[in-house]
């Protein structure tokens, strides 16, 4: 037990000292994606299957280009925080939970940049 | 006082000790559509990054997207992703305090696991270069 009162506590936001702000940012992001992911989407799917000269043209078009790169930025970001709710709900122990929080967010930022950096590459000409 | 009983409260009781509810049934497709969506994406950064490196490599990640395995797991994420497209908008109107109601709610459900199959088929339309 804290030595502490019931309205200290609540002026002082708990340990976290925010909490909405996650919320807020996850709600933000999805409606960011509701456009991104058919700007994204439209060229993937013409791409699938098609030859390499013909993907590579069509991500050497900046806007294409432009799209996938905000999409996967927005995307790895919505995805770290949905992971990250599915883990605090799921992963018991805090051994547990520190190390799926820290490997959620490693490999959320691991594929963004891997995906932000290829389009970049292809879109410069490299 | 509202440390006294801290960590020795009753639970609530899990899930499995309900019947299974079609809302419920839309809610946890939710997450397991969100959480599956990261293999799909892995694989598709994985194609990017091929694109990017050479033709030889991108002949390979580009066999691999247009295999057999590869077109079903393509196929079931872009169901994966109309659902969760639809389901978060149903989500987000929900944000707004609006549809919270039981038969909205229901209705809303139905709506989405509809819109989820036609932006499936749109999409593999889309692939095959119907549209």
């Amino acid at each position: 037990m804290r030595y502490q009162t019931d309205r200290q506590r609540v002026e002082g936001l708990g340990s976290a000292k925010d909490g909405t702000v996650e919320w807020w940012k996850q709600r933000l992001g999805a409606v960011a994606l509701i456009p991104l992911v058919f700007l994204f989407i439209f060229p993937l799917l013409r791409s699938i299957g098609a030859d390499f000269d013909t993907v590579r043209g069509i991500y050497e078009n900046p806007l294409n280009a432009l799209v996938a790169i905000l999409f996967f930025i927005t995307i790895m970001s919505h995805l770290r925080q949905g992971l990250q709710e599915v883990i605090v709900d799921y992963v018991h122990g805090k051994a547990a939970m520190t190390i799926a929080l820290l490997a959620n967010t490693m490999f959320t930022t691991l594929i963004g940049v891997t995906g932000v950096f290829s389009v970049a590459k292809i879109a410069f000409g490299g | 006082m509202a440390d006294v009983n801290r960590g020795n409260r009753p639970l609530s009781p899990h899930l499995s000790i309900y019947r299974p509810l079609w809302t419920m049934v839309l809610s946890i497709t939710h997450r397991i559509t969100g959480v599956g969506m990261a293999l799909s994406i892995t694989m598709i950064t994985w194609w990017f990054l091929a694109l990017a490196i050479n033709e030889a490599y991108f002949e390979v990640a580009n066999a691999v997207m247009t295999s057999v395995v590869g077109g079903f797991i393509l196929i079931v994420s872009l169901w994966a992703l109309s659902f969760h497209f639809c389901n978060g908008i149903r989500h987000l109107f929900w944000d707004a305090g609006k549809g919270l109601d039981l038969p909205t709610a229901y209705k809303s459900g139905l709506a989405v696991m509809a819109g989820s199959v036609v932006l499936t088929v749109i999409g593999i339309l889309v692939a095959k270069g119907v549209f």
